[in-house]
């Protein structure tokens, strides 16, 4: 029987109330929300917390907004409601096709945006998609609040800038005309995390590419982002030669892990293959060819 | 240390005093001797424990048990309703949906909450909305029919 060693547990009853808790428990408290990264963490004794901070009570940070071109998704926010939401959707179809594979239905109710992106696995598809976006994460401590790109969020496998004491709130990513975007991701069954995956965000120019960015998952991209391929990208025509020279870029730029899912070689051509796809999808959905 | 809670269980309410790190699935199985939900994997992956929480299917190995103080939780023992079986129960028994029953508790909870909000699914959103449950026997096939048994039988009520 796997259950966590023993924990103080502190229900949060609003963000004022976490930073709070946060502060009274400093380092050896964790905050959990959906919980299904860390309660299995804990149950193999890989997190070992003194004290949890439940944040799933805050209905604040439950939320999806667009205003003043601004996507603002907060933290609580569940998988499913994200998969769900129409507005994502128009916008960023790239969140809504990282969630179609992320998980399945049932885990999907439960974990969270925020705690996807907190958690930092290597392997987690939302951060890559994200770091294509180019979003802002809004993280709440006892000074106030401070926003990080989320291209510097991350500082490493299950690393983050977010202090013990902070709390990330929010995840806000801006909209501009032009664009679309698409996530592409192989997985050796459905559900499984990824072997790799590439998500592209383009924004058109008639047929010239006027911004981009690229996003990899599971393949050792500092940051979850390929600047190399996006260089290719920013100011070329949106042709095929360009997808593929943008590939080429990103498979160089990465640095996968040979383990039970693939070798380093297989892992490379995937971060090149998915970041065409990717291009190519989201190049089509930008010119309104397909969904 | 234990902390007390409430819970409405297929609704009734239970107050109980628990250990934090009580994870959700003991505390129906051990503490209220709700066996119907089971326990399998205890990593999220098999779906056997899956539950309802405020009416949302999850996986009560990776649910503690203090999470659900002040909600309501559903399991397979609530969905019999005044001696008369749920048309999902009905639908398992009518087309063989189970042989050794270990994930059917979570099966039927999930395919009551899929035919909650989509009375009419396809063969496809009965599948997708599954996917995270396995099954070793069936090769799903006759869940998947029983799944749309109930749902005819919903939709011609």
């Amino acid at each position: 029987m796997q259950v966590p060693a023993h924990f103080e547990y502190e229900r949060a009853t609003s963000v004022d109330h976490a930073i709070t808790l946060l502060a009274r428990w400093g380092s050896e408290a964790r905050v959990v929300a959906g919980g299904h990264s860390l309660i299995p963490m804990m149950k193999l004794r890989l997190a070992r917390p003194e004290a949890l901070i439940d944040i799933n009570e805050l209905a604040e940070l439950v939320y999806i907004r667009l205003a003043d071109g601004v996507l603002r998704v907060g933290a609580m926010t569940r998988h499913a409601e994200l998969l769900a939401n129409p507005v994502v959707g128009e916008h960023y179809p790239i969140f809504h096709d990282a969630e179609r594979v992320i998980a399945d239905p049932i885990v999907r109710n439960r974990g969270t945006v925020g705690g996807s992106l907190c958690q930092a696995d290597p392997s987690e598809d939302l951060s890559a998609a994200f770091a294509a976006v180019d979003a802002l994460a809004v993280v709440r401590g006892p000074g106030g609040e401070r926003t990080v790109p989320i291209r510097e969020f991350h500082i490493g496998p299950y690393e983050t800038v977010v202090e013990p004491g902070e709390l990330l709130t929010e995840i806000r990513v801006p909209v501009r005309p032009g664009g679309s975007s698409a996530y592409e991701k192989v997985e050796r069954r459905v559900g499984d995390w990824a072997v790799a995956a590439a998500g592209a965000a383009v924004w058109l120019d008639g047929d010239t590419i006027a911004d981009a960015g690229v996003g990899l998952t599971a393949v050792g991209a500092d940051h979850f982002c390929s600047p190399a391929a996006e260089a290719v990208l920013r100011g070329a025509p949106a042709t095929e030669e360009t997808f593929a020279a943008a590939g080429r870029a990103a498979a160089e730029s990465c640095r996968p892990s040979a383990d039970q899912r693939g070798p380093v070689d297989y892992k490379r051509h995937l971060a090149g293959e998915l970041t065409v796809r990717a291009l190519r999808r989201a190049v089509a959905r930008a010119r309104g060819q397909e969904a | 240390m234990t902390t007390r809670i409430t819970v409405t269980v297929n609704g009734e309410e239970h107050t109980a005093e628990v250990e934090p790190r009580t994870l959700l699935v003991h505390f129906l199985r051990d503490q209220l001797g709700l066996t119907g939900t089971h326990w399998g994997c205890d990593t999220s992956n098999c779906g056997v424990c899956t539950v309802t929480l405020d009416g949302t299917p999850v996986k009560s190995c990776t649910v503690l048990a203090v999470m659900a103080h002040n909600h309501s939780v559903g399991t397979v023992e609530g969905l019999e309703r005044d001696g008369k079986l749920d048309p999902v129960q009905q639908g398992f028994v009518e087309c063989h949906g189970l042989q050794c029953g270990f994930c059917t508790p979570g099966m039927m909870l999930t395919a009551r909450w899929l035919l909650d909000n989509n009375p009419d699914p396809s063969e496809t959103e009965i599948r997708e909305a599954i996917s995270g449950q396995s099954c070793r026997c069936t090769g799903y096939e006759n869940i998947v029919r029983s799944v749309q048994w109930a749902a005819r039988q919903e939709v011609t009520r």
